[in-house]
């Protein structure tokens, strides 16, 4: 599947398409299809996400949305050296989980 | 220390109302991110991958009590209570918000600090020993010529839109604390056979995906045409230098692929001409700045004997103290790498702890190491104990400096964008590695560095051992290197074979060392054995 990913213009905090907002939570992302583009074009105009970028992600288990790249899965949840600064604070699995 | 006068003060204020601007109309959609990114490049904003991250300038790593303690606020305020002090002895921030940043750069201001030229392809933050004005072996003290390059380069207008970013150390001992040499430009102040100062030049160091050793390009230039000859070695790169290829833009590879000899020969026709047009600034300037790095008032003492009954204590004197200039005094190194932490991260409480402890026992100064430790540079020998004991009780008296677990490593995939491996973790895993095993305090000088992509800042080139961090295939591999050094002694190290992966590659370290522990003679260092001993031992163990 293809999600788009951007940073929110003001806090620059990673945010993902939902098929009709942006959310902190990358399990909410929406497969865009060949929309990635126009999407992110129209989102970007109206400063609802900045740098907004099309990736590969898969459905991982539990059903949860799983980003291809080490790069993006880190994104997605936070730095891995500061559990307690990710989005999963309380879940000591879920660093092993992006690597 | 340097302080500003009315017009440092005013343009650094002018900067801030200009970015502030900059970020509302940012915000407000008047400027595209196209427009916007240069913007706030120019003012040290990066976006990572987490937010935004502010790096801000810390002159030749040298800062007051009230500059840490700004600094500390600023991590409270605005960021996640901590900050990251970097290899380039600056500091950076990683949760920053576009709304705060002309906030936060107008408290830098009212500290006399700033962010520019902290990004973008421009002279960035003069760096220097961190031992200036208290090391035994300096020629003088060299942050009064370091503070002449950065106001000559501050907004220089020729100099703004370079090939590629350009980075000036400046040192004045013999022996190089500050990878003089794997510099754009490397500065060393020296004494002619006459007594007189002058700087030698380095010209075309550099480390990124193509490691350079800078050659000598000029032995001795008169102190009063310092300026001029730096002007003459940046006018020949910006004319020059490849801004048709990124990769190729630095000016190392101008310098190598003209050659040393003929860059010489341009850089030499620039310097006679742009003497001729006296764009010198007057020396009394230069003198001026030297009366702001005057001794901050030592005490007249005899040497002192320091009190080893306490072994903790003895340890760390041992290796965590340099020898001053004056008696009775010495300068501390602060560890910012306990064991399993990550490298260079301070809590905005233990940098206020720093601060204060730097008012109180140091002349009110501190300095940020390109290592990612802080130095305490004037500390009576007196008063170690007593400052030992702070450090101890906040977790700051780590007695590791130059050992294997006082560790280089880049923010790394964890927090930067271009990064492809992430380096704290495996910076981590070592440090614990070799305090569970006992090994790590066998082992004396040991330099080890890590980069979580090409790019170097991790300085993996220039360690004894070195980690380089690559993407095979979407996966974290990482490749050792043996041999480099940044010292006087500079060398580059070399790839050892095929990589590891992240536990791979601390089982891979440890065995480097159990190599040269069962090679090493009297005094060698692990890098004395590797250059006598060869690549070849250690590739036998490692690959078999």
């Amino acid at each position: 599947m293809i999600i788009l990913t951007g940073n929110d213009l003001a806090t620059g905090a990673v945010t993902w398409w939902t098929g009709s907002a942006w959310s902190h939570d990358v399990a909410d992302a929406a497969d865009v299809g060949d929309q990635a583009d126009a999407i992110a074009a129209r989102e970007e105009a109206a400063r609802r996400v900045n740098v907004p970028y099309a990736i590969q992600a898969e459905i991982g288990p539990g059903g949860i949305v799983r980003p291809a790249h080490i790069k993006d899965r880190i994104r997605g949840l936070g730095p891995t050296v500061r559990p307690d600064l990710t989005l999963k604070p309380g879940d000591a699995d879920a660093v092993r989980e992006v690597i | 220390m340097y302080r500003y006068d009315q017009y440092d003060q005013a343009m650094v204020d002018a900067r801030v109302e200009e970015f502030r601007d900059q970020c509302q109309r940012r915000l407000d959609g008047q400027l595209s991110e196209d427009q916007f990114k240069p913007l706030r490049l120019m003012n040290g904003l990066y976006l990572q991958l987490h937010a935004y991250m502010l790096r801000v300038a810390i002159p030749y790593g040298t800062l007051s009590g009230a500059q840490m303690h700004i600094l500390a606020d600023i991590a409270d305020k605005y960021d996640r209570g901590y900050a990251h002090f970097t290899t380039r002895q600056n500091v950076q921030y990683n949760w920053i918000k576009l709304e705060d940043a002309g906030d936060i750069l107008a408290d830098l201001a009212s500290r006399e600090m700033h962010a520019i030229q902290t990004s973008g392809n421009c002279i960035r933050n003069i760096s220097s020993d961190h031992f200036a004005g208290a090391a035994a072996d300096e020629v003088c003290d060299p942050r009064p010529y370091a503070e002449l390059l950065r106001q000559w380069s501050s907004f220089h207008p020729e100099f703004s839109y370079l090939p590629r970013k350009f980075k000036i150390a400046v040192i004045a001992s013999p022996t190089d604390r500050a990878a003089m040499k794997l510099h754009d430009i490397g500065i060393n102040l020296v004494r002619n056979n006459e007594g007189e100062l002058g700087a030698a030049f380095y010209v075309g160091g550099g480390m990124g995906r193509t490691p350079m050793i800078a050659p000598q390009i000029r032995e001795f230039v008169p102190l009063d045409q310092l300026i001029t000859y730096a002007e003459a070695c940046l006018r020949v790169y910006n004319r020059h230098g490849r801004r048709d290829n990124k990769y190729k833009a630095r000016i190392k590879i101008l310098v190598h692929e003209l050659g040393a000899d003929e860059y010489r020969r341009q850089v030499e026709a620039e310097f006679e001409h742009l003497l001729a047009q006296k764009i010198e600034p007057p020396f009394a300037e230069l003198e001026r700045l030297c009366e702001f790095f005057g001794d901050p008032g030592f005490e007249n003492l005899a040497e002192a004997e320091i009190d080893r009954s306490d072994p903790e204590f003895a340890l760390w004197v041992d290796r965590n103290t340099h020898p001053h200039k004056r008696p009775g005094y010495t300068s501390a190194v602060i560890s910012l790498k306990p064991v399993g932490g990550i490298p260079g991260d301070a809590t905005a409480a233990q940098m206020r702890l720093m601060a204060d402890l730097a008012t109180q026992y140091s002349f009110d100064e501190c300095r940020v190491m390109h290592t990612q430790n802080i130095v305490l540079p004037h500390v009576r020998k007196a008063d170690l104990h007593a400052l030992w004991t702070k450090l101890d009780e906040a977790g700051l008296a780590t007695p590791n400096l130059d050992q294997i677990d006082d560790i280089i490593a880049c923010p790394g995939l964890d927090y930067c964008s271009l990064a492809n491996a992430r380096s704290i973790p495996v910076a981590q895993k070592i440090s614990q590695r070799f305090a569970a095993n006992g090994k790590g305090d066998t082992l004396g000088e040991l330099k080890l560095k890590i980069s979580g992509c090409i790019n170097a800042c991790g300085h993996h080139h220039a360690g004894h051992i070195g980690i380089l961090g690559v993407d095979r295939k979407g996966v974290e591999n990482y490749q050792l290197l043996l041999g480099g050094s940044e010292a006087d002694d500079t060398s580059l190290a070399k790839i050892t074979g095929p990589g590891f992966d992240e536990d791979g590659i601390v089982n891979a370290v440890e065995t480097a060392t159990d190599v040269y522990l069962a090679n090493r003679a009297d005094g060698e260092r692990f890098l004395d054995t590797y250059r006598r001993i060869g690549m070849a031992p250690f590739k036998e163990a490692l690959y078999g």
